[in-house]
C-alpha cells in the first residue's frame, strides 16, 4: 500500500501554501519531512491526513482519492500523532489510548473488551502498561509522547503520521521514539514525520522530503538526500558535518 | 483524586436519594420517614396506605410533581453543562453559553406578556431556545475561522446579550401588576408552580435528549479532543458537533421551560462529578444525572424551607455557583502556569 500526493497544491481558502507536490511513502518505510519554519511540512502533513483538502492534485491512499474513503475508513489506514499538547480533561492513560479505536466501533458503541486487548497490547509495545490507570495530563511529555504513539497504534493503521515527534523532548526521550519509529516500520507500517533535526532524519528515516518554501528542494534515500550542502541549500545557513573515523557515520551541528 | 466508577456512582445516588428524603419529608407540613414509605409503597403495592389523608397528598401532589421535576430539572441542566463543556473543551461553559436559556427565557416573557396559557408559554420557550442556538450556530459557521469554536462561544455571548435586552423590553412593556410580576418570578427560576401536568412536557424532551447523549457517549470523549485528533480519529466532527448541540439545547430548553431561567447548575455538578469519576463521558454522564438531580432537589428544599416566603432557585444557585466559579478559575490559572 502507498499513501501518496500528486501534484498537490496546498494550503488555505485564503493563502497557497505549495505547490507541485509529489510525495509517496509505501508501507515499511520511513519518510521525514524536513524544511525550515513556514516551508509547509504540517500543511503538506495534514492534506495527507485527509485533515485539509489539497487546493489541486489529489492526495491518495493506493492510487485511490482520500475523498473516496469515508472519514472512518481513513482512519482505519492512517494514524495521526499530533504535537504533545496539554489536553482539557484529566482522561486516564488507558482511555487516551482507546480514543485510537473509535474508528473499529459503531456510532453508539464503546470500547469492547478485544479494544482493551488491542489498547493494552499497543502500551506494553511501548513500555508504558503501568501507566494506564494514571490520569494523561499528569504525566511527563516524553510518556505523553509514547502514549500518543500507543494510540495511533491502537488504530491498527498502516501508516502513521507523526507532527514532531521530538519537538518537547528530552535528549533520552527523543532517542526512544527514533527507535520506536524504526521498530514500527519493521513491523510494516509506512511512518511519516517532520522534524527539525536532521539527526532524527538520519537515525530514523529511510527516505527524507525536503521543503522549502512550498516546494520540493530534494527528495530521496537519507544518504543522498542529506549532504552538507543540500542542508545548506534548504535553511540558508551554514552547517558543519561530523564523521565518525571508525564507522563513517555522520551528524549535522548548525553553525 | 480517586476516580473510581462504582464509588462515585454511589455517592452520587446517595446524595440523590438524601435529596429525596430530605425534599420529601421537609416543609410547611412535616412527613415522618416512615409515613413517607408507608405512602410510597402502598403507592406501589396497590395497598391501602394507614397514614393520613392529608399526608398523603402532600407526598404524592404537592411535593411529589416537585420533587419528580427537580430531579429532572437538575440532572437535564448537569447532563448538557457536561455536554456542552467536552464539546467546546472548557470546563467554563455551561448550558447558557449557546443562548439556549436566553432565547427560552425571551419566549417565555413574550408568552406571559400575550397571556398565553402555560403550554403557550412553553412552547414558546421551547421553540426560543432552539432558535437562538440555530442562529447563534448559523452565525457562528458563517464567520469562517481557524478557530471556530471560540468564535461561536463568543457569537453565543453576543446573542445573548440581545436576547436579554428583547426580555428588558418586554419586561419594560409589560402590565407592571399582573405580567412583571410573574415575568421576574419566571426568570429567577423556580418549581413552586409545578403540578403533575407539567411533568409530561418536561420528561419527554429531556428523556430524548439525553438518550442520544447517552447514545454517543464514547464520541463525546473524541469529541473533546481537538478537531484534527477527532477527524483523524475517524470522528465526523461536523455533523457529531450538530447532533450534540442540538440534543444538548433540547433538554435545556425543556427545563428553562419548566423551571425558568435556573443559572450554574450546568457548570457546577458537572465538576463535582469529574472529581468522582473523572472526564470518560460513559461515567461522566450518568453520575451528573444523578448528581444533578440530587443536588438541584437539595437546593429546591433549602428554597422553599430556609425562610417564610419562597427564595427563587436562580438567585440560590448563583449564590453557590459565583464562589464556586471563581475558585475554579483560581484552580485552574494554578494548572496553566
Amino acid at each position: 500500500m502507498t499513501l501518496a500526493g500528486r501534484n498537490l497544491t496546498i494550503g488555505y481558502s485564503d493563502r497557497v501554501v505549495g505547490r507541485g507536490l509529489d510525495v509517496a511513502l509505501k508501507q515499511g518505510e520511513v519518510l521525514a519531512l524536513l524544511g525550515p519554519n513556514g516551508g509547509g511540512k504540517t500543511t503538506l502533513l495534514k492534506t495527507l491526513l485527509g485533515i485539509l483538502k489539497p487546493l489541486a492534485g489529489e492526495a491518495q491512499i493506493d492510487g485511490r482519492s482520500l475523498d473516496a474513503f469515508s472519514i472512518r475508513d481513513r482512519a482505519r489506514r492512517v494514524a495521526y500523532v499530533p504535537q504533545v499538547h496539554n489536553p482539557t480533561f484529566a482522561f486516564t492513560v488507558e482511555t487516551v489510548v482507546l480514543m485510537g479505536r473509535t474508528a473499529h466501533g459503531g456510532l453508539f458503541s464503546r470500547p469492547s473488551s478485544r479494544d482493551r486487548e488491542v489498547a493494552n497490547r499497543a502500551l506494553d509495545e511501548f513500555g508504558i502498561g503501568h501507566l494506564k490507570e494514571r490520569a494523561y495530563t499528569m504525566i511527563s511529555g516524553g510518556e505523553r509522547q509514547l502514549v500518543l504513539l500507543a494510540r495511533a497504534l491502537a488504530q491498527e493503521p498502516q501508516f502513521i503520521v507523526l507532527d514532531e515527534p521530538t519537538a518537547s523532548l528530552d535528549f533520552g526521550n527523543q532517542g526512544k521514539v527514533m527507535r520506536e519509529i524504526r521498530a514500527l516500520a519493521a513491523s510494516g507500517l509506512g511512518v511519516l514525520f517532520t522534524t527539525h533535526d536532521p539527526n532524527h532524519a538520519l537515525r530514523a528515516a529511510d527516505r527524507a522530503y525536503l521543503l522549502r518554501d512550498g516546494a520540493c528542494v530534494a527528495e530521496g534515500e537519507v544518504k543522498h538526500v542529506l549532504t552538507s550542502e543540500q542542508l545548506q541549500e534548504l535553511y540558508r545557513a551554514p552547517i558543519e558535518r561530523l564523521i565518525d573515523a571508525t564507522t563513517g557515520a555522520s551528524a549535522f551541528l548548525p553553525g | 483524586m480517586t476516580q473510581r466508577f462504582i464509588p462515585g456512582l454511589l455517592i452520587a445516588t446517595a446524595v440523590l436519594v438524601a435529596g429525596l428524603i430530605v425534599a420529601f419529608a421537609i416543609g410547611r407540613y412535616p412527613v415522618g420517614l416512615g409515613e413517607l414509605f408507608d405512602v410510597l409503597w402502598s403507592r406501589a403495592s396497590g395497598r391501602p396506605s394507614s397514614a393520613p389523608e392529608a399526608t398523603e397528598n402532600v407526598i404524592l401532589l404537592v411535593r411529589g410533581p416537585r420533587v419528580i421535576a427537580a430531579v429532572l430539572v437538575g440532572a437535564a441542566l448537569a447532563v448538557a453543562g457536561a455536554a456542552f463543556q467536552g464539546l467546546f473543551r472548557n470546563p467554563l461553559v455551561s448550558p447558557d453559553i449557546l443562548g439556549a436559556s436566553s432565547g427560552a427565557a425571551l419566549g417565555a416573557v413574550l408568552g406571559i406578556y400575550f397571556s398565553l396559557g402555560v403550554i403557550g408559554i412553553e412552547l414558546l420557550a421551547f421553540g426560543g431556545g432552539l432558535i437562538a442556538v440555530a442562529a447563534v450556530y448559523g452565525i457562528g459557521s458563517a464567520l469562517q475561522s481557524r478557530d471556530p469554536i471560540l468564535v461561536l462561544v463568543l457569537t453565543g455571548v453576543v446573542v445573548g446579550a440581545l436576547l436579554g435586552a428583547g426580555v428588558g423590553l418586554v419586561k419594560y412593556l409589560a402590565d407592571p401588576y399582573n405580567q412583571l410580576p410573574a415575568m421576574t418570578f419566571w426568570l429567577l427560576g423556580s418549581l413552586a408552580a409545578t403540578n403533575a401536568g407539567d411533568l409530561i412536557p418536561l420528561a419527554g424532551p429531556v428523556a430524548l435528549g439525553t438518550i442520544v447523549l447517552v447514545a454517543l457517549r464514547w464520541r463525546m470523549n473524541v469529541m473533546s479532543l481537538p478537531e484534527e485528533e477527532a477527524r483523524a480519529l475517524g470522528v465526523a466532527t461536523g455533523p457529531m458537533r450538530i447532533a450534540i448541540v442540538v440534543a444538548a439545547t433540547l433538554v435545556t430548553s425543556a427545563s428553562v421551560a419548566a423551571s425558568g431561567v435556573i443559572g450554574w447548575v450546568g457548570l457546577v455538578v458537572p465538576h463535582l462529578a469529574r472529581a468522582l469519576v473523572g472526564p470518560d463521558f460513559p461515567k461522566l454522564l450518568p453520575t451528573c444525572a444523578l448528581l444533578g438531580g440530587g443536588y438541584l432537589l437539595l437546593i429546591d428544599t433549602l428554597a422553599r424551607t430556609m425562610a417564610p416566603i419562597e427564595i427563587p432557585l436562580g438567585i440560590l444557585t448563583a449564590v453557590i455557583g459565583t464562589p464556586f466559579f471563581i475558585w475554579l478559575l483560581a484552580s485552574m490559572q494554578r494548572n496553566w502556569s
